[in-house]
């Protein structure tokens, strides 16, 4: 299960005034405390300020590499802001992300090819956001396809078939775990992966239907997501759910995680 | 050479399912006689691991993964061994008795066994006193080893004991018997040779049983 740590994003108040005021111990510390807990790559996200996402970013990415040796996740909708950042990394990065939309895709993806990087693909394109799970399996192989004309092997592809909120969209989940599981059997190189609070919006205890949904994500295929690690019941949901699906031989890793404390 | 056998006692320790392979691989090619590496090796590391579990310093899956490390790293090495080696500690006959088909427990032992060096037969589950006769008089194993994980099947494994020894089979063949329900004062009232509670108690038996 790979891991993308969700916390350095600019749309929490907590990190927006710590850009604002350039308070780097902030980010360093969500910067330790999710590299601590587990994650794989530390997602960084400037983009609630609009006209100066490159500078901001420049810095978060700075800071960060100061202080955590993971690679980083570069969060931008802006082909301009990843194609900035991209010499400043010291790892092979992860790019969030493209859609199908041309301006997207045709900017970034040549640039992932060239800098080895794995690139999260959302099922959306100039129409909209793919609702039901076969748009969202069609838009994959979209996606896949156009990532190998650009050279990108498969496996460098995370699809996220995106989720609408359960209070809105009743059947929106089952689509997307649907779609989790086709894209596992028709495109089996190509990886999944999710954001998980979008599901929950409008409800209560939100974040025990993110939790759900993880592990039933997981039992479809499931093999990436970004979530807050540090988050020790949604970590432990996580663990249990890849023990109880085979993918933890021996228990081995919840048990490693259960000593570290890092599970609920 | 004691960096060798080191490495791979805290690769059997420790887990290490994937490098136990090619550490014994790479001892062989130092010249370590194969006896040692089993010896100072493997099963002086499953000598710690069981210390772990009784301290409740690892959890059970823990314990089977690093019996599967020693049980890999010791077929690794059975085709270096020579004749007079010593290739196993004893044979062990396992088997679940009449009426009562858990193994879980029994499974448990078998591994602990196997990683502690003994060669293990398991007959299954539901074994009639038949059954068991019939694989003594077969396999001849140093140690016949009886589970029941039922309080209604305690009665099959005292008959399993009794007739057994009528039968005159008991002459060169230890008896050791658990499962949950099985107690200490239970294992000596039927007349086994020893009870353990727990996997590792079961092969610290065996062992005893034999005599090493």
């Amino acid at each position: 299960m790979l891991i993308v740590a969700e916390r350095i994003n600019s749309s929490r108040k907590a990190i927006a005034e710590a850009i604002e005021s350039g308070d780097d111990a902030v980010i360093r510390h969500e910067a330790k405390i999710q590299a601590d807990a587990g994650a794989d790559y530390v997602d960084v996200n400037a983009g609630a300020f609009i006209g100066e996402e490159l500078a901001r970013l420049k810095w978060i990415v700075e800071v960060v590499q100061d202080t955590v040796s993971l690679p980083l996740c570069i969060d931008s909708p802006d082909p301009r802001v990843i194609e900035g950042i991209l010499p400043l990394v010291k790892k092979t990065p992860m790019i969030n992300s493209i859609t199908l939309e041309p301006f997207r895709l045709d900017a970034v993806l040549p640039l992932a090819a060239e800098h080895g990087a794995k690139v999260i693909a959302l099922c959306q394109s100039s129409e909209g956001i793919a609702e039901t799970a076969d748009q969202k399996v069609r838009m994959s192989h979209a996606l896949v396809e156009k990532a190998e004309q650009a050279g990108m092997p498969q496996d460098f592809l995370y699809v996220d078939p995106l989720v609408y909120p359960v209070a809105t969209n009743p059947q929106s989940a089952v689509a997307t775990l649907e779609a989790i599981a086709a894209i596992k059997k028709e495109i089996p190189d190509v990886h999944t992966i999710c954001g998980l609070t979008n599901v929950s919006y409008a409800v209560p205890e939100r974040k025990l239907i993110n939790r759900t949904f993880l592990v039933a994500a997981i039992v479809r295929g499931l093999d990436s997501a970004i979530l807050d690690p540090t988050d020790k019941k949604l970590f432990g949901a996580m663990k249990a759910a890849l023990a109880v699906m085979g993918k933890d031989e021996y228990c081995l890793e919840f048990i490693e995680a259960y000593r570290a404390e890092r599970i609920a | 050479m004691n960096d060798i056998l080191n490495t791979i006692k805290e690769a059997v320790i420790n887990r290490k399912r994937k490098e136990i392979e090619g550490l014994v691989d790479d001892a062989i090619e130092a010249g370590i006689e194969p006896g040692l590496i089993i010896n100072k090796g493997l099963i002086e590391a499953m000598d710690v691991v069981g210390e772990q579990f009784s301290a409740d310093d690892i959890f059970v899956p823990e314990m089977l993964a690093s019996a599967l490390a020693m049980k890999l790293g010791l077929a690794k090495i059975k085709p270096f061994l020579k004749s007079g080696d010593q290739p196993s500690m004893g044979t062990v006959l396992m088997g679940t008795v009449r009426g009562d088909m858990h193994d879980i427990g029994k499974n448990i032992v078998n591994m602990m066994l196997e990683g502690a060096g003994f060669t293990v037969v398991d007959l299954g589950v539901d074994l009639t006193v038949e059954n068991l006769m019939e694989e003594i008089e077969n396999l001849k194993p140093d140690i016949l080893g009886l589970s029941a994980l039922l309080t209604i099947t305690l009665p099959e494994m005292e008959r399993a004991v009794r007739e057994i020894g009528d039968k005159g089979l008991r002459k060169n063949m230890k008896i050791m018997v658990g499962g949950a329900p099985v107690r200490k004062a239970f294992a000596e009232e039927i007349g086994a040779d020893g009870h353990g509670a727990d996997a590792v108690e079961a092969v610290d038996l065996a062992k005893r049983l034999i005599g090493k």
